[in-house]
């Protein structure tokens, strides 16, 4: 995956600025970047929700036109949202099997007979999603409507949701937000998991520091739109703009110089 | 306590994804089908299949068809009374032109006929939402009554602009329609043809596409991010609601009345429709049979019961009661439980299966 110079504006306000990046198969990707940086901006051109005015964005290869999101998720682009986007009346295992439609084939006809192959394909797809229910420790909840659910595992469902269309590119979007330390702990290993067992690329943004050091293998800063910094945990952190910018200077280096 | 469903586990995935998981709704839809099916017609008298169920069935065919579209994929519509009519005229010209066709036939075609109509009408939710898509719709609504009021040719060019159903039979001599037709087999034609519709609405809405269109209804951005595409989803729940409206419009005309005019199928029509679902339980197929059931037969029930009870009330004031009562009552229930009649028997339920120990 690839992006190239782009730039998107929303009327004169300029929301990314010529930025370029890669993100490589398999690894784990960080966006970091102060509020209002472009981040969430920067994910929503990936998945073809934003169309830029200049640049390209080059999914395995391909360069792509501009695309409606439900074809980026045809060639295998999942995301969860920054506030969550559960389909609420929903019970959790049917929010999960709504991540496998496109993996289902039968025509209307029929899954009216809910029968025969339709039988046998919403059977083979409930599998899947069973895995995935017992890889996420969802077990206990998969009749419950996610509107009830509490906050921590509604995000849970949300990635499991995006993890049922077997995507090759997962972006998340803050996925340890306004979660406590426990919640945290096992979002990071979920999130190591996936990338172990299935192969998946993960791009994400997170601002809790800690996090993005410790599971990223590369880290894109952005800031004002522009990209400061790209390179490993190590290097982007020993990186003098990004200090200053964004993750700043402890009292003691401050007295220091 | 007797229930229960403990002791009762499933060991497929088949079994659990049943519509009836717990084996004493099982025993109970079967011991409820067989009643409707035998006992009604047998002890009913022919008033009642006539003017109280023939109805109620109709009616919740249509209702199921709205409450495919507005209690499942979101998209409110007003449109119903038009898509009734697109039913009936299709099927009245159907069968007149073609006289050797299967009157079932000629039902399900009209229903396919009224389903792309309801795909022209829907195009807009593609743009609108809301309200703002219930207004689009109400073009329809007058668009279609007119036109089947403006030209003669959907009446066969009778004077009086009404039609009336060709008498026309199931099978042999046994006629569905016409003045030949006895409540019994109306009834009992009805209740299977319904039965088996709604059993396959049912099925559409816990698969693939019933899925599709909940998350339309409850996210939609969320929904085109995964891979759902916002026309197709909109578009078929417009084009199967529709069917269904369709269907039940055909129904309406020639089992139901037998003859009607396209005034029959007005706006007042899609507001009955819509408040029997809203009452019913939006996003539930038991709702639109409950909601029919409260619209259709609660009237009936309230300006029969003062002579049952043995009270001397003039007509007049009785007729006044009906409405207050009635409209009382809806508010009743909106209060109770605003999702409708569905989910107060879904609670009701719940508590059952604790009851008497509920912790």
């Amino acid at each position: 995956m690839r992006v190239e110079g782009i730039t998107l504006s929303f009327g004169g306000v300029r929301a990314l600025n010529d930025i370029s990046f890669e993100i490589k198969e398999h690894e784990i990707l960080a966006i970091i970047g102060p509020n209002g940086a472009g981040k969430s901006s920067m994910l929503n051109v990936i998945n073809g929700f934003y169309h830029p005015q200049e640049g390209t964005v080059a999914f395995k290869g391909k360069e792509r036109k501009q695309m409606r999101p439900h074809e980026a998720a045809k060639q295998g682009i999942a995301r969860t949202f920054q506030n969550i986007a559960l389909f609420k009346g929903m019970s959790t295992l049917d929010n999960i099997m709504t991540g496998r439609v496109l993996k289902m084939k039968r025509n209307f006809l029929w899954q009216a007979l809910y029968w025969g192959p339709a039988l046998k394909e919403e059977i083979e797809n409930r599998e899947f999603c069973e895995k995935v229910i017992d890889f996420l420790e969802i077990q206990a909840i998969r009749k419950t409507p996610v509107g009830r659910l509490p906050y921590g595992l509604q995000k849970r469902v949300e990635l499991g949701r995006a993890l049922a269309a077997e995507p090759e590119l997962l972006l998340l979007d803050e996925p340890m937000a306004g979660m406590n330390v426990e919640e945290k702990e096992d979002m990071c290993r979920f999130i190591l998991d996936v990338n172990d067992e299935f192969g998946t690329t993960i791009a994400l943004i997170e601002h809790d520091m800690g996090v993005v050091m410790d599971i990223s293998d590369r880290v894109v800063v952005l800031d004002y739109g522009r990209k400061i910094a790209d390179g490993t945990p190590d290097a982007v952190r020993a990186n003098q703009d990004v200090i200053n910018s964004y993750l700043g200077v402890s009292h003691d280096q401050m007295a220091a110089q | 306590m007797i229930y229960r469903e403990a002791g009762q586990f499933k060991s497929s995935y088949g079994a659990d994804q049943a519509i009836f998981p717990i084996r004493q709704d099982r025993i109970a839809l079967v011991i409820l089908l067989a009643l409707a099916v035998v006992a009604v017609p047998l002890f009913a008298a022919p008033y009642w299949l006539e003017t109280i169920l023939v109805p109620f069935l109709v009616f919740s065919m249509a209702a199921i068809g709205l409450n495919l579209l507005t209690g499942y994929c979101g998209q409110l519509s007003l449109g119903t009374g038009g898509f009734m009519a697109c039913g009936a005229f299709f099927a009245y010209k159907l069968s007149t032109a073609f006289p050797e066709l299967h009157i079932v036939l000629v039902f399900l075609l009209s229903g396919l006929g009224t389903a792309f109509v309801g795909i022209l009408f829907g195009i807009p939710s593609l743009r609108i939402k809301g309200f703002y898509l219930a207004v689009a719709t109400l073009a329809a609504q007058f668009f279609l009554v007119w036109m089947f009021n403006k030209f003669p040719w959907w009446n066969n060019y009778s004077p009086s602009g009404v039609i009336s159903a060709p008498p026309r039979a199931l099978f042999g001599d046994i006629y569905l329609t016409g003045i030949q037709a006895t409540p019994e087999i109306k009834y009992s034609f009805l209740l299977v043809f319904v039965a088996v519709m709604a059993l396959v609405a049912k099925n559409l809405t816990r698969s693939r596409i019933g899925r599709t269109w909940m998350a339309i209804r409850d996210m939609d951005i969320a929904a085109e991010i995964i891979g759902i595409r916002p026309l197709v989803a909109k578009l078929s729940a417009f084009a199967i609601s529709s069917f269904y409206i369709g269907i039940s419009g055909a129904l309406w005309a020639f089992i139901y009345t037998g003859s009607v005019e396209a005034l029959a199928f007005d706006i007042n029509r899609s507001f009955q429709v819509l408040f029997m679902i809203i009452i019913g339980g939006l996003g539930s197929i038991l709702g639109s049979f409950l909601g029919a059931a409260f619209i259709v037969l609660l009237p009936i029930l309230l300006s029969n019961a003062p002579t049952a009870l043995g009270l001397e009330i003039s007509v007049e004031l009785i007729s006044h009661m009906e409405f207050m009562i009635f409209g009382a009552l809806i508010i009743f229930f909106l209060i109770v439980e605003p999702h409708g009649l569905a989910r107060l028997w879904q609670i009701g339920k719940e508590k059952l299966r604790l009851w008497p120990f509920p912790y």
